[in-house]
Order: C-alpha cells, then structure tokens, then sequence
C-alpha cells in the first residue's frame, strides 16, 4: 500500500437534463481505486463524463491539485484531450479500423512523459498473442483487455472506468477481474470505478462514494460505507450481507485453498493464488449464508467458524425468518435464521454464538 | 473519331467540382450529423433543393447572380477580368451548388453512423478534434466518402440544364458532353449523339454498381 497522499479531485458540479439533476459536491482521493457506486440512472456514468471533460455543459468547477479543468464561473473549459486522463467505456469502443496493435499505437503515439510502458502493457495484459488479430474477432472480454491497454498507454495520471464489466457475460467477467484488480498496483495509477455492482466494488475499491439520484449519499472506506448501507436495508434482510475484511495468511496448494486471517479466526476460501501473504481481502457474506450454533460444532463439514456474541436479534412478524447481528471483533456480521431456530436454541441478545460459513459460500459467486 | 473535347471538358469539371465539395461538403455534413441546432432542418433542406427544382430554376437564378451586373460578378470582373457567366469558372460554381446533395447526403449518412463515441474514446487518448477527425472519424467513414465523391462526380458528368443556362454552348469552355449530345441531336447528327449517349449510359451504371457494391459490403460487415 502507497501512503495515503493529500492528492484530492475537487468537485462541485450540476448538470441538469430532462427532469433528473446532478448535483455533486465532493472531493476524490487521487490514490487508490474510489468505486462510484449507485443504481442505474444515478448520474454515475455523468458525473465520470463531467470528470473526464466529456460534458461542457456543467455549471461548477473541477479542480485538480495542479489544475482547474472546468470552471462555469470563469467559462473556463480544458477539453476532454488536454486533461491526461484515461477512460474506459462500457463498451470498449476500439477503432475498427485499426488491428489491436494499431489500437495501441494510437494511444502510445500520443502519449509522453512517464508512465506504462508498451512492453509492459502488453505482458501485464497478455496481449501479445492478439497484436496482430482485427478488433471486429476479438471476444467482449479481448475487446476491453485491449481498451484497458490502449488507455494504460495513454500514460493517464487519471483512470475512469466506466462499467467495465458490465457488457461481458460472467465467465468474462471472470477473466478480466484479476487485471483489474492487478493494475492499480502495477501501474500506481489512481482510479474511479463506476459499478451498480456490490461485489465488483467490495472486491477493486478501497474507498467508495454512492450516488442516489444525482446526488451523494454516502463516501467514505468501503467496508464502513458498504456495512452502513446494508444495515439501512433492514426490512430487505433477504438481500442483507456483511463486507469482512481479512488478510492473507497463508496459501494451501494441495487444498486449492487460501488461508485468511479475520479478527484473528481462520476463514478458508476458494484459492487466490495471486495475493501475496499479509494482502487485504474483502469478503461479502449475505445474510442468508450464515448459520449459528450455541457451541463450536464438532463433526460439522463447514471449515468456517467464528466466535463472537451476539448482539441484536430482530424478528419479522408474519414471517418465519430473524435476522440476527453477531459482533466478532467490533464487526457486525449478519445472519438470517428461521424465528424457530432462534426460540428452539434460545438464542439472546449477549449470548456466545459461533457464526458457521461455508467456504462454498464464499466464492465470488455474482461475479 | 468523336471530338473528345467536351468529354475532357465534364471530366475537369466533374474533378473540381468534387474536389471542392469534399472541401465543403465536409464541414457542412459534419455540422448536420452532429448539432442539436434548430437551424438544422432549415440547412438541411436548403441542401436538398437541387435534388427538386428544375434545373433551369437553378440555372436562371445563377446566370442572374453570377452576371456582370451582379455584386459577385461585377467583383469577379474586376478581379479576373472576365465574366462568370458563359466561362468555366461559372460552371463550377453553379455544379458546387448543384451537387450539393450528392456529396452532404451520404457524409452525413456516414458520420451519424460513426457518431460521438470514437471521437469521444480518441480525446480520452489525447488526441485533439481535428487529429481524432481524420485519423478516426475520415477512415470510419470513408465507404460514406467514396459513395459521396463518386455520386457528385457522376452527377456533376450528367448536368445539362444548369450548364446550359449559366455557360451557354462554348466550345473549350462550356461544351460539355451533354450539352455536345444535345448539340448533335439538334444538328440530326444522329451517330455522334449515339456513341457519347451510350457513353454516359455505361458510365453512370457502371458508378451505380460500384456505388451500390461498396454499400452492401459495408452493411454485410456491419453485421
């Protein structure tokens, strides 16, 4: 992890069109990845548009440490080209005339000062067996390796990625995560990432800013932010869920399993071959897939057990399920269980319980 | 053996009036296929006027506005020394305006199918609007430029009543072919008027086929 540096992007814009305003005052760390989160029609994809000099229209100002990209008051607008930032769409949008290496060469031609480099691009991205081939027969999944290429090459001291994966079937999805998640690091490059996806977020962001109609809801790290909004969702207990934040402790080859260490108790997951021992993971466990028992279970084929108390339980009346919250640590860890379990065990609010999560649970399954 | 004076004669007008057009026609259908102006509609259909009035229409308001007593001709006498009216200078200018639609229509056909994303993707690479132009959006529309040049050139060998009202029958200078067609038949020189009629004829199919072949390619690989 780089220092956390005081480096911000300075927003404060509105922009209306049709009958939906945005309306955004905030600033971005420029470190990291900052996920900009929301549901569809939020104004994510605008706000990254007005950031990326796409949108002249916009009263407000843009700021950078060393520049003023856009001030209404002033009329003054840099263009989207001047403003070394690099944006990846949804869609790719490579240049259909050009081959992959041409795509890249675009970019590179134009591009100066420090940054990636084409050698390193292109391994980084596992390219080289493409160069040659024509964008119209690459695969969704090529087609936006390529774009982040071509865009990495643009030497940005900015990334936008705007929904990336949103195109690309799961399986794809698959395939592009780890560069995602490798080129922050790789590159030192900072990023915003506009996803409607919990899961991409809680796995690429560090930090996370939620957009709700046009305006900001909530900012901040993404584990707090994230908790925070789950607990809001309360009456939607079905759909509830706990971002955990563990780190890698140890690899276990043979099992193609990965030890992580969580508020000092193992958790065993799906492998994650690339993580170095002592990296940060973040964990999204629903609600629906943790179980509780009153003792540590023996003859139980579910590796992961938690010790923790419980904290709160809330029943639903009219409904046969309870949602129970679990602090282990200082974390809050949700489960939901049927009020027949919670009267039969008697569980209660101060009780020492075990939180039980199948390994199975905890692959990334939405992603 | 045909006098090959008025063929050579559309040649070099068709040449230049294209030359032109693209220079032109260019902006002007860039500006249609991408503005929300509400001038559009007004633009547009000044563009499409050659395709509906009679050429004689055209040819009568040009041989006005193009005359001596005119302010543009007067200036362009001044200037040159000659007329534009009867000269070859007149002709191009009246086919510029003739064949206007030919060449805006299908640019503007072609950069609303390229549309704002490839310009947006190259500015976020750092290139600038007329670098991502023509190293982005010209070769993306290239099919739309060469159905457009060869359409005005075709269209501009083809003219016959503009020419004949602005240039009048001067050979070397205003004789074009059609007029030369129109000038045998008037003559019962009926020969002459066979072989340039059937010229032309192979020759404006010949740029259909060609211009219909490019267009079913591209929606062939548009799919």
């Amino acid at each position: 992890m780089q220092p956390e540096t005081q480096s911000l992007l300075q927003l404060d814009v509105a922009k209306v069109y049709g009958d939906f305003e945005l309306n955004v005052t905030t600033s971005v760390a420029l470190s990291g990845v900052t996920g900009l989160f929301g549901p569809s029609g939020s104004g994510k994809s605008t706000l990254l548009r007005i950031i990326a000099g796409f949108e002249k229209d916009v009263s407000g100002s843009v700021r950078t440490p060393d520049e003023v990209w856009q001030d209404s008051h002033s009329r003054l607008y840099v263009p989207a080209f001047r403003r070394e930032v690099g944006y990846v769409f949804q869609n790719a949008r490579l240049f259909t005339h050009l081959d992959v290496s041409g795509n890249l060469r675009y970019a590179s031609d134009r591009s100066s000062g420090v940054g990636p480099e084409w050698d390193d691009v292109v391994s980084a991205l596992d390219l080289a067996p493409l160069l040659q081939r024509s964008v119209a027969g690459l695969s969704g999944g090529e087609c936006q390796r390529v774009a982040l290429a071509r865009t990495l090459l643009s030497k940005p001291r900015l990334l936008l990625l705007d929904e990336p994966l949103a195109a690309l079937d799961s399986a794809r999805k698959h395939e592009i995560l780890p560069y995602l998640e490798a080129l922050p690091g790789r590159f030192a490059i900072p990023a915003i990432y506009v996803s409607h996806s919990v899961d991409e977020i809680v796995r690429l962001a560090e930090r996370v800013l939620v957009l709700r109609a046009g305006k900001v809801h909530a900012q901040g790290n993404t584990v707090d932010v994230l908790n925070s909004l789950e607990s809001e969702n309360e009456f939607a207990a079905a759909d509830s869920a706990t971002v955990l934040e563990a780190r890698v402790h140890k690899q276990l080859p043979d099992l193609h399993l990965t030890e992580l260490l969580f508020e000092q108790q193992s958790l065993f997951v799906p492998a994650l071959p690339s993580h170095q021992l002592g990296q940060r993971v973040l964990l999204r466990v629903h609600a629906n897939d943790v179980a509780l028992a009153t003792s540590s279970p023996r003859n139980c084929s579910v590796r992961n057990v938690l010790a923790g108390q419980l904290a709160q339980i809330q029943e639903f009346p009219g409904s046969p399920f309870a949602l129970a919250s679990v602090d282990i640590g200082g974390v809050t860890l949700r489960a939901r269980l049927t009020r027949h379990a919670v009267h039969e065990l008697k569980l209660t609010a101060g009780a020492q319980v075990y939180a039980l999560l199948k390994t199975a649970t905890l692959a990334d399954r939405d992603l | 053996m045909p006098d090959l004076g008025p063929l050579w004669l559309s040649i070099c007008l068709a040449a230049t009036t294209t030359v032109l057009l693209l220079l032109l026609g260019t902006p002007l259908a860039w500006w249609l296929a991408t503005t929300h102006s509400r001038l559009r509609p007004a633009v547009e259909a000044f563009t499409a006027l050659p395709l509906v009035l009679p050429p004689t229409v055209l040819g009568f308001y040009f041989l006005i506005l193009l005359g001596p007593a005119s302010a543009i001709g007067s200036f362009w006498v001044r200037v040159t020394g000659e007329a534009l009216t009867f000269s070859f200078s007149g002709l191009v200018i009246a086919s510029v305006f003739y064949s206007l639609p030919f060449m805006v229509q299908p640019l503007q056909r072609a950069f609303e199918g390229v549309g704002l994303a490839p310009l947006e993707a190259a500015a976020s690479l750092r290139a600038s609007f007329a670098d991502a132009f023509f190293s982005v959006v010209v070769p993306l529309a290239r099919r739309g430029f060469l159905s457009a040049s060869v359409l005005t050139f075709a269209h501009t060998i083809g003219e016959f009543g503009v020419v004949l009202m602005v240039g009048g029958n001067i050979p070397g200078e205003t004789r074009v072919i059609s007029i030369q067609i129109y000038e045998h038949v008037e003559t019962l020189n009926y020969a002459g008027a066979h072989i340039l009629s059937a010229g032309l004829l192979f020759f404006s199919f010949a740029v259909l086929l060609f211009v219909y072949a490019v267009n079913s390619r591209g929606r062939l690989h548009a799919t």
